[in-house]
């Protein structure tokens, strides 16, 4: 094992009570959310015990230190990202993020390069979680610009084979995730943003699958904007991040609109602060931002490529033990290169919820459903699948666990 | 075993043996219904002879709660009249909104007090109403 999970489940307090009458908790659902170090608790609680006031306002010592430590955070997210401080905004989660961005597309003047109308096209896939759908197709009715999308392989990989009949000089955007919440299939960007850039798109990227699992550098990608959950990455809920280069955030119109994101106000008019404050409107969520730098120095701490390798060598299991019980089919690619840590699966006979319930009862947590991604089940022709999600603190026990449980749910069910 | 308490003999017979399922070619009322957090859906079909409720007809995908759920519920409502039907859903939807502790009237509600347990998985309720509010909204088409 590439980490010490005996080790660092201790640094999660949830996992000291149980489930159902007794029963050991076994987490699969991380792709849903996270569980959460006691460093993020304490960040957390630290804030309001000892730190707490508004952010960025107040001429008192409180204020400086919500101040210090919301920028510190600020840093930390810059650095985990390879990005700049001044790049980072931050939002209430990735679903605020894509819908500020949709939404400030719509702000943008007409002269504008953010400016979006019926001559233009929005590119999405069809392996896109609801939030980096509905707020283009959204858009792309406000605007009257055309939505496109990529389609899915029939092994749950992208297929890119129309790329330049879908990616033309009309396209305006590009919103892809790195890694499909369902699918698990983590797509390599680098032609999509090549060919993106090639006619002067802009490329907006759903992290939030990614992120919190594999090295992620936003230069390196090379896309415009960039976001992802605080809350899938081991830190609190309530808080996001929206990275974007810092000349397309300086010209990108703001959303929100209030305290703190102005430079002058008078009553019939107003100017913005520069970026990101100008996206920042209102106090923010300052013990979840804190919470979130926590977070993301526990991940930086134990290394994102150890995070990766053990996440890989995890799933290449329950990939090999799942597929050894009759009747199940694995929806998404089968094998474990350019794949993430989510296997979603269907039991003959068995409805995803019916194997969930059986499975809570034995203490293991899964998600079941359509994973707020129905057009990409709907196009793969099953009306919902049963999801394991794993992350630092899963081990081969939770594994083998699922399996005992799929494999006695079908005694129960009788299949 | 506490999941017994949901998974009741007479649920997993409805499941694997559902009734009425297979719409009619007619009907007075037909309603498409989906459960928006698990993705599952029904059509249903409802015929009326004057107040009487002549024919409850459905097909759909779903959980073994939600179907077996639908196939005991139109067992239950063929034969009745419209304002019998109201009281039968009345006491299933007070049933389900029990949280455990509800005492079924046996006499009306019949095998759907199988499903009493539900009540206790607050995630299963809405899997258990699918049906009987597609059937809520038919029978209130059906009449007009």
């Amino acid at each position: 094992m590439t980490l010490d999970v005996t080790k660092i489940r201790k640094d999660f307090p949830i996992f000291l009570r149980t489930i159902r009458d007794g029963k050991k908790l076994i987490y699969l659902d991380s792709g849903a959310t996270s569980q959460k170090p006691q460093v993020v608790i304490d960040a957390e609680v630290d804030f309001y015990k000892l730190h707490n006031a508004a952010a960025h306002r107040g001429a008192h010592q409180l204020a400086e230190e919500a101040t210090e430590l919301f920028e510190e955070s600020r840093e930390i997210v810059a650095k985990f990202l390879g990005a700049d401080a001044r790049e980072i905004v931050f939002t209430k989660g990735a679903t605020e993020s894509l819908n500020l961005l949709a939404y400030s597309f719509s702000n943008a003047e007409p002269d504008s390069r953010f400016a979006i109308g019926p001559e233009h096209t929005i590119v999405v896939s069809e392996m896109e979680h609801h939030a980096n759908l509905i707020p283009w197709q959204q858009l792309a009715k406000r605007s009257g610009a055309t939505l496109k999308w990529f389609s899915v392989t029939s092994d749950g990989r992208l297929d890119e084979s129309n790329i330049d009949s879908l990616i033309t000089d009309k396209t305006k955007i590009v919103a892809i995730t790195q890694q499909s919440n369902v699918l698990g299939t983590i797509n390599n960007l680098d032609q999509i943003i090549k060919k993106a850039h090639s006619v002067g798109a802009i490329v907006i990227v759903d992290a939030c699958q990614s992120v919190p699992h594999i090295p992620v550098d936003v230069r390196k990608l090379g896309a415009d904007f960039l976001t992802f959950s605080g809350h899938k990455a081991l830190g609190p809920t309530g808080v996001g991040v929206l990275w974007g280069s810092y000349e397309l955030l300086n010209d990108l119109p703001p959303f929100l609109f209030g305290g703190s994101m102005i430079e002058n106000v008078t009553m019939t008019d107003a100017t913005w602060a520069e970026a990101p404050k100008k996206f920042e409107a209102g106090v923010p969520n300052m013990a979840q931002v804190v919470g979130l730098g926590a977070a993301l120095k526990y991940l930086e701490n134990i290394g994102m490529d150890s995070i990766h390798q053990h996440e890989e060598e995890l799933t290449s299991y329950l990939l090999t033990e799942l597929q050894k019980i009759d009747g199940i089919a694995i929806v998404g690619p089968l094998d474990s290169s350019m794949r993430g840590g989510i296997v979603s699966f269907t039991v003959e006979g068995i409805h995803p919820h019916d194997l969930g319930q059986y499975l809570d009862s034995s203490g293991i947590a899964v998600r079941t459903g359509h994973h707020c991604a129905w057009p990409l089940t709907r196009a793969l022709g099953v009306p919902a699948t049963t999801r394991a999600s794993l992350y630092l603190y899963n081990d081969h026990s939770d594994i083998d666990a699922l399996v005992a449980g799929v494999k006695d749910a079908k005694k129960y069910f009788g299949q | 075993m506490e999941l017994d308490n949901l998974y009741q003999e007479v649920i997993l017979d409805h499941y694997k043996h559902p009734e009425n399922k297979g719409l009619t070619a007619e009907y007075d009322a037909q309603v498409h219904h989906i459960n928006p957090s698990c993705g599952d859906e029904i059509t249903l079909n409802v015929t009326l002879d004057g107040s009487m409720v002549k024919s409850v007809s459905w097909d759909g995908l779903g959980c073994s709660i939600s179907q077996a759920s639908v196939s005991i519920m139109s067992g239950l409502m063929i034969g009745k009249d419209i304002a019998e039907a109201q009281i039968v859903f009345d006491n299933f939807v007070e049933l389900m909104q029990s949280k455990g502790s509800g005492n079924p009237d046996e006499s009306i509600l019949e095998d759907a007090v199988a499903l009493a347990g539900v009540s206790q998985y607050p995630a299963r309720i809405k899997c258990a109403l699918l049906g009987w509010m597609a059937f809520k909204d038919a029978s209130v088409q059906a009449q007009k």
